[in-house]
């Protein structure tokens, strides 16, 4: 079913200036973005930022406002049919009929989505090994925790192995323990499956996502690999130093050791004539020990340094501020 | 129509498991036999110039008006409120396929809950051992009458249920349609304003949407084409406004 990774990577998913509007509500207004084959992405954004709808569209249960969705090269405007064999999807909340036992729900939906009868029966085996199901194949789905019943869901989008799978919110309501074995489970899907993932978690995201996209108001406010969305949004790196001594000296030698490296800001001394200093550099390689031996030779006394490690919290704040502030403005978000 | 046949095999052992089926096939079945004792009783006290067949049919739009709502109001307006028709209508199934399937289940609980019904006659035809009770034409002409005009009902609350995500509000809608359809037309047959010249088509048409007429009929054995084309084409119109219900529920939600 997944196609060679040695293949010339086409892409799996081409959104172009996609626009949602209903009844005079923009929900997505022109978000664009390309997914490649085998490529694992994950959806940030506050509530209402249009995750969801942007994902309903990809499925083609929405029709689009204008903009353009390919999924594998096929247009989900005009080949809605083929479309719906290439997907597994999984929408909010995870809706499932109640009664149902977990074995004829997946043995129905799998039969809804062109699995032969002949091997239907070991690929429900299969999934169900997988999402660790196995120990309530026979009970009724309404009866089941919330933690099956969202691996339910996540057995059902991988049934019939589509190309591309897309989940909305997997990972909610779970509890530590099953949030790692649906990482895993996903993470395990890496490379044979191009995944859309969406969350609130965001250490969930940075954990399996290749690249994470960022959305805010119906609008990508950032996009790239979380080390990449890092540096550019935060920009650079962040150290932070506990230093006694003469400091008045302190951003001429500090220049002599990186150009770009400057104080953001400084404590006043404690009880023992430390003060924390921040600063930052737009290198992003590490320059700890450099800096540490320029801060000895000047007879600074250290008392720690560290460098600052952002996460990806930090980078969705930002973004998520950064757009707000666009929005504000006439101008669109700069980059 | 690749789907069809899964979707429908669903939505029946969705129905068989479901306790509500029999809560409704017990209450249908009390309901009827209690009818079909009291036509009995009415005929061992004086003799009738009809068989008792013709009378109970003649009673149909009573389980109609409360049966059918009850069997259709759930269809699609579960799905929607549970958001399974989310996941239904993201694989390759059309809506189509999942209206029709949800329809043929429905009239199949439909059909074979009357088709119990026949017990009845089989009792009385077993204890009283006297064949002027059951005169064939009637029965097999009362029990086409249901068959057809079935088609026709259920195809109107399966309308109803893809109008709302409520259920209660689904099977009052679908509740008033058919009391519209079966008693209001009735009524306006009987309304004299109708009888003036400019309203001739009107009156014409809904002399021919008379439920009760058509009743007669097939029980007298007179199958008219017309007739059974009214139900057919009544309910083509009403599953395709049921497609397009669903789908433009979906552009609009």
């Amino acid at each position: 079913m997944s196609a060679p990774a040695t293949a010339l990577q086409p892409l799996a998913i081409e959104v172009s200036h996609l626009v949602k509007t209903y009844a005079g509500v923009t929900a997505v207004a022109d978000i664009s973005f390309t997914v490649a084959r085998g490529e694992i992405i994950g959806f940030l954004g506050p509530n209402g930022a249009g995750k969801s709808t942007t994902m309903r569209i990809l499925t083609g249960y929405l029709p689009a406002t204008s903009g353009s969705v390919r999924i594998c090269g096929l247009s989900v405007a005009h080949q809605p049919d083929e479309i719906k064999r290439k997907i597994g999807y999984m929408p909010e909340n995870n809706p499932l009929p109640e009664d149902m036992r977990v074995s004829e729900y997946l043995y129905f939906r799998g039969r809804l989505k062109e699995v032969s009868r002949r091997k239907l029966g070991p690929r429900i085996d299969e999934v169900l090994e997988l999402c660790d199901l196995k120990r309530v194949r026979h009970k009724i789905i309404g009866q089941l925790s919330k933690g099956y019943r969202q691996r339910v869901g996540i057995a059902e989008a991988i049934l019939a192995e589509p190309p591309v799978i897309i989940m909305d919110e997997p990972t909610i309501g779970l509890d530590p323990h099953q949030i790692l074995i649906v990482r895993d489970l996903i993470a395990s899907l890496r490379g044979r499956m191009t995944v859309i993932i969406s969350s609130h978690i965001l250490p969930e995201i940075e954990m399996t996502c290749d690249r994470v996209l960022i959305i805010n108001q119906g609008r990508v406010v950032a996009k790239g690999t979380p080390t990449d969305l890092r540096r550019e949004v935060l920009g650079g790196s962040h150290y932070q130093l506990e230093v006694a001594g003469d400091l008045t000296s302190l951003p001429a030698h500090l220049a002599l050791v990186e150009p770009t490296l400057t104080v953001t800001a400084q404590t006043e001394p404690d009880a023992a004539g430390f003060r924390s200093v921040s600063l930052s550099t737009d290198r992003v390689d590490e320059i700890g020990e450099p800096l540490l031996r320029a801060l000895l030779a000047q007879n600074v006394r250290v008392r720690s340094l560290s460098r600052v490690h952002s996460t990806l919290e930090d980078v969705f704040l930002a973004a998520t501020r950064r757009s707000w502030d666009a929005i504000a403005a006439p101008k669109p978000a700069a980059k | 129509m690749k789907h069809y046949l899964t979707l429908l095999s669903h939505e029946v052992r969705m129905l068989l498991v479901n306790p509500s089926t029999y809560i409704a096939a017990v209450m249908f079945l009390g309901v009827m036999g209690f009818m079909f004792t009291g036509i009995l009783e009415s005929y061992s006290k004086t003799p009738q110039d009809t068989s008792p067949a013709q009378v109970f049919f003649s009673i149909f739009w009573f389980p109609v008006l409360f049966i059918v709502p009850l069997l259709t109001m759930k269809c699609l307006a579960e799905e929607r409120r549970l958001g399974t028709i989310e996941t239904l209508l993201t694989t390759p199934v059309t809506t189509t396929e999942v209206v029709l399937a949800k329809y043929s289940a429905a009239y199949l609980l439909y059909v074979s809950l009357w088709a119990s019904t026949g017990g009845f006659f089989y009792i009385l035809k077993k204890f009283a051992g006297d064949s002027r009770f059951l005169d064939s034409g009637p029965l097999i002409g009362g029990y086409l009458f249901v068959a057809v005009s079935g088609l026709l009902f259920i195809a109107v609350g399966v309308f109803a249920s893809s109008l709302s995500r409520n259920q209660s509000v689904a099977g009052i809608l679908c509740f008033a349609m058919l009391a519209g359809l079966i008693v209001g037309v009735r009524f306006l047959a009987d309304a004299t304003w109708l009888n003036r010249d400019i309203f001739t088509l009107a009156k014409s048409a809904v002399d021919y949407a008379q439920i009760f007429s058509h009743y007669e009929d097939f029980t007298r054995g007179v199958i008219d084409a017309r007739q059974i084309l009214f139900y057919f084409s009544g309910t083509v119109l009403a599953l395709i406004f049921s497609i397009l219900g669903v789908e433009a529920k979906l552009l609009h939600s």
